[in-house]
């Protein structure tokens, strides 16, 4: 590239200024209208039952879901990269659905399937409740954060080769132990990858829960529905201060996924 | 005791990678599989060491059967080409491998350890992760490694193949001296006869799939049983039926009735030995051997008129080319039909 100067400045110009106004000015609107009136009045919103109530739960999702999704993941991707079969990209194509498919469809899906009527409705009827309680909420986070972990693994597998398993199992290390000593520590960095984004995403998830759980204050909220709860009660307050519990939360995963990415390259 | 494979089969897909190949390592000897890139080498050094499942056959190590056993029941060392050093362990890790899978107390690991790393050259560098070694040092842990758990036998897959020509001699050198101090029961697989002849007591040539020949290198040199093992094991000139070694070919200035002409089209000079290119009447393209002293009593000069002599040649005509005497022929007595050499222009 050999443009001139005021060429180079206007691009950089125009991209700052792109994600200026797409991302930036929201983000910081949010900022400021929390504290608009004092720190008290979000800090009141979170405190409450219900606020704290939305974040143990949406911390209970991540909890549950992302070491599910992790040991499936490596699993999953293992299978892929390791034994080599027909239905192979079959298997590859399915867990790529929840890419692909709009979370308010994911929650509809899971809402017939264990609703009245549906076919796995005799699990609530025998007194499990899935719907409407943390199980179908925990249904619906795996879901929509599956691939994450299957995704990051498989490339980092297949760089790696069978090598330094076929070493360690030359020198008398049984299937397990290969697995424990070599595989998991050479693909530590993708799966942590894999793991960071999976918490990303079931922290922000909304359109699946949200039908699934019917976001019943202080019982089935996690914080982006408290937050939507409040915005439509027209707690605006309450609803800014729960968002910026979320930003920083994201915040935090970015934080993580940048250091992990900075050990990966080292 | 030592190594044994019968009747070893192995398909991948359409392809043929061992058809019903049988070998023999004697106990504690240094044995090469050599020959060029699909010929199966590397398929029947990983069979042995139960890394790959053979279709049938059977494997026998030190007089037990290990046809079926996984890889890590087998008791034997395997070095990989690309080294497979475990990456996210040190140097000392690495060596310890074997020891820790096998509960080995920390104070016995620890001396077996830094016994190998000093038998390989590397105590100093224990604490040193694999990124932060040349590849000839990484090798030599590889060993060390493979050696530490006291296999029965030692299996070395193109155990130099990534290294520059310098470090691969040097580590040849090392392991030939390495196996004279320890006498494992060693295979070790390379596409180069050099190398091959270099360090092993023993040769098995082998292409597509099947064992050429075994013996040692000067036998096959010597008594090569085909066409393919003669060019494969040392160079060739081929001339009609013939084969002749470069060395074979005496160049002189006056024809007689034994000798052919040819136009010399290129000298080289390598040290030493000089290599004569020439191109014959009917197009065929041969090089002869000659030392510096040779080349310089004769005056040879590019584009001049010379004569060969091929003083021996060898032809796998109608003989059976598993017999491993060949039909060596001297061309000087003709007796037989056999040195039917096309005749000199």
């Amino acid at each position: 590239m050999n443009a001139s100067l005021p060429s180079r400045w206007g691009l950089r110009f125009l991209g700052l200024g792109y994600l200026t106004m797409l991302l930036l000015i929201p983000l910081v609107m949010i900022f400021y209208k929390t504290f608009e009136d004092g720190i008290k009045p979000p800090l009141d919103a979170i405190t409450s039952p219900d606020g704290l109530h939305a974040l143990k739960l949406s911390v209970l999702m991540v909890v549950i879901a992302v070491p599910l999704n992790t040991i499936f993941g490596i699993g999953c991707a293992l299978l892929l990269v390791r034994r080599k079969s027909k239905v192979n990209p079959v298997i590859d194509a399915v867990i790529n659905l929840p890419f692909a498919v709009s979370p308010v469809v994911i929650g509809l899906s899971l809402y017939i399937l264990y609703g009245v009527g549906g076919w796995f409705a005799f699990i609530s009827e025998e007194g499990f409740k899935i719907l409407f309680a943390v199980p179908g909420m925990v249904l619906a986070s795996i879901f929509v954060s599956l691939p994450f972990v299957v995704r990051e693994t498989v490339p980092v597998l297949q760089e790696i080769g069978t090598d330094q398993e076929q070493a360690a199992s030359t020198l008398g290390a049984n299937g397990w132990q290969t697995f424990r000593k070599i595989t998991l520590p050479s693909i530590r960095w993708g799966v942590a990858y894999g793991v960071v984004l999976s918490t990303a995403r079931v922290l922000g998830e909304f359109g699946a829960v949200t039908i699934v759980s019917g976001s019943i204050n202080g019982q089935t909220q996690t914080l982006p529905l408290f937050v939507e709860k409040q915005y439509a009660n027209f707690n605006s307050t309450g609803a800014y201060g729960a968002s910026l519990v979320l930003a920083l939360l994201a915040l935090l995963t970015l934080l993580a996924m940048n250091l992990l990415k900075r050990k990966e390259d080292a | 005791m030592g190594i044994s494979v019968e009747g070893a089969n192995k398909r991948f897909g359409d392809f043929q990678a061992l058809d019903d190949v049988s070998i023999e390592v004697p106990d504690g000897s240094l044995t090469a599989l050599l020959g060029p890139s699909g010929s199966g080498k590397s398929t029947l050094l990983r069979a042995i060491a139960g890394l790959e499942d053979l279709d049938s056959g059977l494997v026998t190590i030190n007089g037990e059967n290990a046809t079926g056993k996984p890889a890590q029941k087998r008791g034997v060392g395997f070095v990989f080409q690309h080294y497979a050093a475990f990456k996210h362990m040190t140097v000392y890790d690495n060596v310890a491998f074997g020891l820790k899978i096998r509960k080995w107390d920390k104070a016995k690991t620890s001396a077996r350890v830094h016994e190998l790393l000093e038998l390989v050259q590397l105590d100093g560098l224990a604490g040193r992760f694999p990124s932060q070694l040349s590849g000839g040092q990484r090798q030599r842990m590889a060993l060390a490694r493979a050696l530490a758990v006291e296999p029965k036998v030692l299996l070395l897959d193109e155990p130099f193949g990534a290294l520059d020509a310098k470090v691969r001699k040097d580590l040849r050198t090392w392991l030939r001296n390495l196996h004279e101090e320890m006498h494992v029961t060693t295979i070790f697989v390379t596409h180069d006869q050099e190398e091959a002849m270099d360090v092993a007591g023993q040769l098995v040539v082998m292409n597509e799939g099947r064992v050429e020949q075994s013996g040692t290198a000067d036998e096959l040199y010597e008594h090569p049983a085909n066409e393919f093992v003669m060019s494969f094991v040392g160079e060739v000139n081929r001339l009609g039926d013939h084969f002749v070694r470069p060395h074979d070919m005496e160049v002189v200035l006056d024809a007689d009735e034994r000798t052919q002409e040819g136009l010399v089209q290129r000298i080289v000079t390598l040290g030493f030995e000089v290599r004569v290119e020439l191109v014959l009447s009917d197009g065929t393209e041969v090089w002869a051997q000659l030392t510096r002293a040779e080349l310089q009593r004769l005056e040879l000069r590019e584009g001049q008129i010379a004569y060969l002599r091929p003083a021996q040649a060898k032809s796998f005509n109608g003989s059976s080319p598993s017999i491993p005497d060949g039909a060596s022929t001297p061309l000087g007595s003709r007796d037989g039909g056999d040195a039917g050499l096309p005749a000199a222009v």
